[in-house]
């Protein structure tokens, strides 16, 4: 049921918290050796969870556990801190995204492990409301 | 270090095996290239399989295999990097022999796939990515391709046509491929009218899941006797980010760029001394994208090759030359043994059909969304 | 109840998924008349929402409009009949996203519709003990309804998160708080079963109309006012007829309870059904104003707020969406969706 692995990654699925280096570049997932200047350790950071669609496409044949969600869109997104995450869309339909949306994060159910089991909550991006 | 030759090959149609296991499948191709390659003892063993464990609840392949084949007690172990486990598996045996330490090595790819119902396949090629942040969010190893194909049309001037034709192109020569899983010529249109997996991907520009084993026999070339032995003359590995979305550039496939530039700096060689290539075409961007990370063709162009017919056997730059992945097949870590064995093929003028002229090829495999490449250049000496 | 110290609302915000399923649609499907309705239509949560979801969006934006840092909330108290697990509170899967834990009191409270208004009135106590500098109250719920039972017109999914604390930094601060309660099964549900038991006529006068109008005569009888005291009125929405028949039992103008008057476009969120109003009526309140707020929940009981708007409403209205942004953010979905959606459908 990996509920310990599900468990280590809450700070990063519930509040998008990366790394930063003191170089000033800025990771997603969390790091420990900065990709730009090999430095190390990275301070934790939290990002904002606003940025764009740089890319997206809807799925049609799910990987096991997300079956009961199909079509659902997925999204590679340019937060506006600088690093490209992969997540869900949610609260919109596939032929209404486009590339250069902008986009806020919300929390949702990621999926849920049979009736029985944990539920996972992330962060999937919505349009921006309001 | 040694010179490496591909002293035999072997394979087995690629198709849903429904009634041959995983070890008789690679007993099959193993046999065949030991046949081939006239040899009476075996030193060592490589395994290039990617999901036997998630498909059909087996690890530990290089003993199972060894075992079943009667190589009794010799050196043996599976290379796992994705998709490119089999080209781990050559690079493990080319090393092995050009050091010296072994003399014959017999390296086997080999996939069951369909053994499982079709989610697992999907939720068992997509271990690739990075499972934690990518398939976490239901994100499979096709959706991010999608995504590269979606993000690849809207930066350049290729067309959603000038993809499909990878796949046109593909299926031509997988009709003149007996070892082939489809042997049908197709068109563009066709292929588009087909339903949609992950938009813009259709289903028919998908490798099929399907089941397959491909072998060979590498030996130090002095062991060898033949007029003109193949030999592999670049071996090189590279790897990129394993999440798509970390890479800086992601229409740039670095592992590819780099694996190339390695493997073709070992072989003494430039892409100009390159008759063919066997890129990893698990879709048409990935084609794409391989014919510019490796330099075939600029940034944003790789679709042209496909649109000008540059592609085709007579063209500048054959590709997939007995279907690739998209018409031969793409039984997983068996994939790129497959490309070995044709590329062997090629270079000894027994492609049938689909012969061209050459003397030196260059193959290559990816792993997830490239986070690995392996390149590997044969040419006959 | 009067504090000793004096406390009110820091923060408040709300959510309301973005489906919605009309009336009509429903009556159509159970062949029903089409126009004897009860209310317009309701809100449907999405496939990915459900009462952590909705509460952890609530929750955001009344820190927003409190401006106010996680770690300096003292209680997350989550209020809610539909639980996303029987064992396993929501609200520190709330205090997490907050970024609230770990140095945080956390529970999960159930008074059916007025659960919501319990961890209110628990947060005001906290906060004027001097215990917790804040306290976050949160009444969340994707109510469900049975298949074409009468509640499924109005079953809905939505809710609120009010942040208490100290006056000085309150956009409305509480004058006084009074409970009514008795063991009054008007509508309840049993541990392993899916759908409710409603009372049918017995959930009214009986019910909600004794608790309500007890509850808010008592209230004002406490502190001295009267319903002219009052520029607003909110009361708990099970459907459009009854806050309207309370109001009018209270003598309270039907003008008053209209901004805080959603349950039409939303239905009924059950623990976020009075908080929800609360906050619509916040909107639009002004500085100096007075506002009524009274809960109901079955089994049952009443919860009954004073409380008047501060300066501070103004500034800090707009920092996060108001309700209408959220009511008029909206998808319609036909039966088939909806049943979908809601897992109507045996697999």
């Amino acid at each position: 049921m990996e509920i310990s692995r599900n468990w280590r990654l809450k700070n990063q699925r519930y509040r998008l918290e990366g790394t930063t280096c003191t170089c000033g570049y800025k990771s997603f997932p969390p790091r420990r050796i900065c990709p730009r200047c090999k430095e190390n350790p990275q301070s934790v950071s939290q990002f904002m969870g606003t940025g764009r669609v740089y890319s997206h496409t809807t799925v049609y044949e799910a990987p096991t556990g997300f079956e009961d969600y199909v079509p659902y869109s997925v999204a590679l997104v340019k937060l506006d801190e600088g690093p490209m995450i992969s997540a869900q869309l949610t609260d919109i339909e596939p032929e209404e995204v486009t590339i250069g949306l902008r986009v806020e994060m919300v929390t949702r159910k990621l999926r849920e492990q049979g009736d029985t089991g944990l539920i996972i909550y992330g962060y999937k991006f919505r349009p921006v409301l309001g | 270090m040694r010179a490496v030759a591909v002293a035999g090959v072997g394979q087995v149609k690629v198709r849903e095996h429904w009634d041959t296991s995983l070890r008789d499948l690679a007993y099959q191709s193993i046999k065949e290239a030991v046949k081939d390659a006239g040899v009476d003892h075996v030193d060592a063993l490589y395994v290039g399989n990617m999901l036997a464990g998630e498909l059909s609840g087996q690890e530990h392949l290089g003993a199972l295999i060894s075992d079943y084949c009667g190589f009794n007690g010799i050196e043996a172990f599976r290379a796992e990097a994705a998709s490119a486990s089999g080209g781990a598996a050559l690079r493990q045996g080319f090393l092995s022999v050009a050091s010296g330490v072994q003399d014959y090595v017999v390296v086997c790819g080999v996939e069951q796939m369909t053994d499982v119902l079709p989610d697992k396949v999907t939720s068992g090629v997509s271990l690739a990515v990075d499972t934690e942040y990518e398939l976490a969010s239901g994100i499979s190893l096709t959706a991010l391709f999608a995504m590269l194909t979606q993000r690849y049309l809207h930066e350049g001037s290729c067309t959603r046509k000038d993809l499909a034709a990878f796949c046109v192109n593909a299926q031509k020569n997988g009709a003149g491929n007996e070892y082939a899983m489809f042997r049908r010529e197709t068109t563009a249109e066709f292929i588009l009218k087909s339903p949609v997996v992950a938009d813009p991907i259709r289903a028919l520009e998908c490798p099929p899941v399907c089941d397959g084993s491909a072998s060979v026999v590498l030996a130090p070339l002095e062991e060898v006797e033949c007029d003109t032995p193949v030999l592999i003359t670049g071996s090189a590995a590279a790897t990129d980010t394993i999440g798509l979305d970390n890479r800086k550039d992601l229409l740039v496939f670095n592992s590819v760029k780099e694996s190339t530039r390695k493997a073709l700096i070992m072989a003494g060689k430039t892409l100009e001394g390159i008759d063919f290539y066997e890129p990893h075409d698990l879709f048409p961007i990935v084609a794409a994208l391989s014919l510019e990370a490796s330099g075939f063709a600029r940034k944003g162009e790789g679709a042209l090759l496909a649109r000008n017919g540059d592609i085709a056997l007579d063209g500048k730059i054959p590709i997939t030359t007995m279907g690739g992945c998209k018409a031969r097949g793409n039984p997983g870590g068996a994939s790129s043994i497959y490309q070995a064995v044709e590329a062997a093929l090629q270079l000894r003028q027994k492609a049938g059909a689909n012969q061209i002229e050459c003397e030196a090829g260059m193959i290559q495999c990816i792993g997830g969304t490239a986070a690995t490449a392996i390149t590997h250049v044969l040419e006959v000496s | 109840m009067k504090p000793n110290q004096d406390v009110g609302i820091v923060g408040y915000g709300v959510y309301l998924p973005r489906y919605r399923i009309k009336t009509s649609e429903i009556a159509r499907v159970w062949g029903r008349d089409t126009r004897a309705v009860p209310i317009q239509e309701k809100s449907v949560p999405g496939p990915d929402e459900d009462a952590v979801t909705i509460g952890i969006e609530a929750a955001r934006n009344a820190l927003k409009r409190g401006r106010v840092s996680p770690e300096e909330i003292a209680a997350v108290w989550a209020g809610s009949e539909s639980k996303p697990y029987a064992v396993k509170p929501s609200s520190t899967i709330i205090a997490e996203a907050l970024d609230a834990t770990p140095h945080v009191d956390a529970a999960d409270l159930e008074f059916a519709c007025k659960a919501g208004t319990e961890a209110m009135q628990a947060c005001f106590a906290l906060v004027a003990s001097g215990m917790g500098k804040y306290g976050l109250a949160l009444g969340v719920d994707t109510a469900q309804g049975r298949p074409a039972d009468a509640l499924e017109y109005t079953a809905a999914a939505g809710g609120a998160a009010f942040l208490i604390g100290r006056k000085e930094e309150s956009l409305a601060f509480l004058e006084a708080s009074h409970s009514y309660v008795s063991d009054t099964p008007d509508f309840f549900r049993r541990e392993h079963t899916k759908y409710p038991v409603h009372g049918s006529r017995f959930t009214g006068g009986p019910s909600y109309f004794h608790h309500v109008v007890q509850c808010a005569t008592e209230l004002m009888q406490n502190i001295g006012l009267t319903v002219d005291d009052y520029d607003y009125a909110v009361f708990h929405q099970p459907n459009a007829k009854f806050p309207m028949t309370a109001a009018r039992m209270l003598k309270i103008p039907v003008e008053k309870i209209s901004p805080g008057f959603v349950v039409q476009y939303v239905g009924n969120t059950y623990s976020g059904s009075s908080l929800l109003g609360l906050a619509a009526t916040l909107d639009t309140a002004h500085p100096g104003e007075r506002i009524l707020c009274v809960s109901y929940g079955s089994g049952a009981g009443s919860d009954a707020f004073s409380f008047v708007v501060t300066d501070e409403i103004e500034e800090r209205r707009d920092l996060a969406p108001r309700v209408d942004v959220y009511i008029e953010r909206k998808k319609e979905i036909d039966y088939a969706v909806y049943s979908r959606f809601r897992k109507k459908l045996v697999m």
